[in-house]
């Protein structure tokens, strides 16, 4: 249904997630940003059960900032990724738990940039490209395939667009947009949203 | 989850009951003693935090689970003819309710049905009401549970008013009414409200009991709602007139209707703009469908 990927470059993180928002079979919206910005250098993308995804979010999202305004310095996206995984861990055995699938995608200004993968059992792991969803099946092949640790922005964006095509041709649910954003050490960056049209 | 914390509640033995209150007014009863939450205290506790609904009211039934038995919180658990009440007849969810937004403002309509299982429960109800002269809300889900949760909505918007001296806008009571939903996800609760109304421009937003809360130009909720959203889809456009605009909003109404067996009777619909709602224009779907037919007839 929601599909989420981050794509991981020598000095950027390029993320995309779709615009759906759908209630059983109706899609709600069309045009959902399921992203969050955590910070200048941090996004969350969040998927997963309907309520769970905002408040999680936003709460990690708050989180986060109060953290800056209590130190005055801002934490790191590995810091943050810890942050968000243990407190899905901490939820995971209570009688609430969150029902979500993270990406969360920053730029360190020492370590440089880093893509976090986390599922809704407070699984972490650090990967260079990482997609959520049934769409994952279909498009971590050609991640596979094609991905180079040393690709350029535009061979990231056409990896990309690779990937939706496949989603566009393959998968059983039209997932008409994406948005697209990209993150490195100026901050984050709105590319062009992805539209595709019918086959 | 967060709101435990806050409330402590981790600390405290759990009540399997559900307590019902006479009037929403009476938030200073103090509570019978068998509360555990009152036992020390013969005041009911309310708190800042939760806008000054009483704090046991967040404590929905718990769901029936074994992990609970062999937990030591089980010797509190009260015997079984007074778990939670028994429901006489199943909680049905049928009904078609639509908000779009064009440039002449916001629309909502809905049915009037209230269904019970396979029962007309209620032929004439009103699922669209108003909060204040520039929002209404119309509901859909468990009956119950709207008429509840409007009403709290009601007096929560007004306090903040009487509070702050200016108008929560829209988006913030989306908000809130989502965040006092969410101690409640996971229980038979089930309300799907949209919040149609005016603030700097028309809003229209859909707040769950799941949790979801989406800001849109057109959502239609309720079993009806995939046949509305098929009509309104083909003619929705912003540069409507109002005259169109209802009729769109009638006839999507009541081609849900046709076909969806838990929406019927009547349609409700209101027509919100930034100035003074222009209030209920109320159409008759049943007599309108009689014309048609004596109509073909004649000719």
């Amino acid at each position: 249904m929601e599909y989420l990927i981050g794509i991981q470059g020598p000095d950027f993180v390029l993320v995309a997630a779709d615009n759906v928002a759908a209630s059983s079979i109706i899609q709600m919206k069309h045009d959902y940003d399921k992203m969050f910005k955590l910070s200048e250098k941090i996004l969350l993308l969040c998927v997963g059960e309907a309520g769970d995804t905002v408040q999680f979010a936003e709460y990690i999202q708050k989180n986060v900032q109060l953290y800056k305004m209590r130190n005055g310095y801002e934490l790191s996206p590995s810091a943050a990724a810890n942050f968000t995984r243990k407190n899905l861990a901490d939820y995971l055995r209570s009688r609430t738990p969150y029902h979500v699938n993270l990406l969360l995608a920053g730029y360190d200004d020492t370590d440089g940039p880093g893509l976090y993968y986390m599922d809704y059992l407070s699984s972490l792991a650090k990967a260079p490209f990482a997609a959520h969803g049934y769409g994952a099946y279909l498009t971590l092949s050609i991640l596979d395939r094609y991905y180079r640790p040393d690709l350029s922005r535009d061979e990231a964006v056409d990896l990309l667009k690779k990937c939706a095509e496949e989603l566009n041709k393959r998968f059983i649910l039209n997932l008409p947009s994406f948005t697209v954003r990209l993150i490195d050490k100026e901050g984050i960056h709105d590319l062009e949203k992805l539209t595709l049209g019918a086959k | 989850m967060a709101l435990e914390d806050v409330c402590s509640f981790k600390e405290r033995p759990v009540q399997h009951k559900w307590f019902s209150f006479s009037s929403l007014g009476d938030a200073a009863i103090p509570f019978p003693t068998s509360d555990c939450y009152n036992l020390r205290c013969s005041r009911l506790e309310t708190s800042e935090n939760n806008c000054g609904v009483p704090l046991h009211f967040f404590i929905p039934p718990l769901p029936h689970s074994s992990s609970f038995i062999n937990t030591p919180l089980s010797s509190f658990c009260p015997p079984k003819n007074s778990m939670t009440v028994q429901k006489p007849f199943r909680l049905a969810h049928g009904t078609t309710t639509l908000g779009f937004i064009f440039q002449g403002g916001v629309i909502a309509a809905a049915d009037t049905r209230a269904s019970a299982g396979g029962l007309v429960a209620c032929p004439a109800v009103h699922k669209i009401t108003p909060i204040h002269s520039h929002l209404v809300v119309t509901s859909s889900g468990s009956g119950a549970d709207c008429m509840l949760w409007e009403r709290i909505l009601i007096r929560e918007i007004r306090l903040y008013q009487l509070r702050h001296g200016h108008r929560l806008s829209i988006r913030a009571t989306a908000k809130l009414l989502s965040s006092m939903l969410h101690p409640f996800k996971g229980t038979e609760m089930c309300v799907a409200l949209t919040l149609c109304g005016w603030d700097n421009g028309p809003k229209l937003i859909y707040v769950c009991s799941d949790g979801a809360r989406l800001q849109g130009d057109v959502f239609s909720v309720g079993s009806g709602s995939p046949y509305a959203y098929g009509v309104l889809d083909r003619e929705l456009r912003w540069s409507l007139s109002k005259g169109e605009a209802i009729s769109l909003a009638r006839e999507a109404v009541f081609r849900a209707t046709h076909r969806d067996a838990y929406s019927g009777n009547n349609v409700d619909l209101f027509h919100i703009t930034k100035s003074l709602e222009s209030g209920n224009v109320l159409f008759d779907v049943v007599h309108q469908s009689r014309k048609s037919k004596r109509g073909k007839n004649k000719s």
